[in-house]
């Protein structure tokens, strides 16, 4: 048993002193996902039955990600929730889509942009607002 | 139509269509403050990492060994409906980050450019960026108080901006005024497809 084992809060440091653990340290030094293409609005929604609890080698954060993508939720959103870095959430997502606990929905590419209904929609949308 | 979009999930949920709106504009034009009046949610900051190796090396282990650094991104939702969210990202405001651009511009319905008139040239990297990639683009000229008021044709020329990009007064703080900037965006778009939105 570690006796020093740190606690979540370190009032020592202040948040002008940067986070204590290093950003990729909770990806073991993995900058990029296994996978490519978690776009920022990519939509990522846990698999029906996605239980990561009993997955050995999976942080506490892969968990929170699986919770959070119950209901469909942007990568932009869960690094917002999270409060952790795009790039460090794309791996951690990178992980779960390999164990298939979650999938990914790419918004369409430039190549298919949305159609005159839904310009319309957005305009008529926003005109509401 | 997107139809793999509209398949329910075995979860029966359904994924809605995001669409990508990007601010731009030099520091301090309004960026933070544009996304902050049209979010339904407070603005939400996110963080991209910069790493040394992230561009043009080939780093087979996928290991960072050089420094970081890192990036806030603000951005904002505004909910259209149950299948249609629009995701507003304000650019990274330094130059050097740049290919940060491309990874947030991929695949944008368009973009917002903020101008202060008091220091217009700050602009001008911003409206490069969205020219040269054929990124549709509206000009939001940002009416600061205290702020000289030129004409608009003045700002148009001093930014040498193409007649078809629409050039709007705003006031980034104002929802109302900073949404009819992005209906003009969403209009231009619809335009520049020969598809123009009736007026509702």
């Amino acid at each position: 048993m570690r006796a020093e084992s740190p606690g979540p809060q370190h009032e020592w440091l202040d948040a002008a002193a940067g986070p204590v653990v290093r950003p990729y340290t909770l990806t073991g030094g993995r900058v990029r996902p296994a996978v490519d293409g978690f776009d920022l609005v990519a939509f990522v929604l846990a698999a029906p039955a996605a239980d990561a609890s009993g997955q050995p080698g999976l942080q506490p954060e892969h968990r929170q990600l699986v919770e959070l993508a119950r209901r469909p939720v942007a990568v932009a959103d869960l690094a917002a929730d999270l409060d952790l870095a795009v790039g460090v959430v794309r791996v951690l997502l990178g992980d779960l889509l390999a164990r298939g606990l979650v999938a990914v929905h790419q918004p369409p590419t430039a190549a298919h942009l949305p159609d005159d209904n839904i310009l319309k929609a957005v305009v008529n949308g926003l005109r509401a607002l | 139509m997107d139809s793999v979009r509209s398949d329910r999930e075995g979860s029966g949920q359904r994924v809605p269509l995001a669409l990508k709106i990007l601010i731009a504009g030099g520091f301090g034009a309004g960026k933070t403050t544009l996304v902050s009046a049209l979010s339904e949610v407070r603005p939400l900051q996110t963080e991209e990492i910069l790493t040394g190796a992230g561009v043009g090396t080939d780093d087979l282990s996928g290991v960072e060994q050089k420094s970081t650094t890192t990036v806030a991104m603000d951005f904002g939702r505004i909910t259209i409906n149950d299948d249609l969210q629009v995701y507003l990202f304000g650019t990274p405001g330094q130059d050097r980050f740049w290919f940060l651009w491309d990874e947030l511009a991929f695949g944008a319905l368009g973009a917002v450019v903020l101008a202060d008139t008091r220091r217009l040239a700050d602009c001008f990297p911003s409206i490069d960026y969205f020219e040269q990639r054929g990124i549709p683009f509206v000009v939001g000229v940002n009416c600061f108080d205290g702020a000289r008021r030129f004409g608009l044709e003045s700002v148009r020329d001093a930014l040498d901006l193409d007649p078809g990009v629409p050039l709007v007064l705003c006031d980034a703080r104002d929802r109302q005024s900073a949404k009819l900037v992005l209906i003009s965006l969403v209009e231009h778009v619809a335009r520049q497809r020969g598809e123009p939105v009736p007026v509702a």
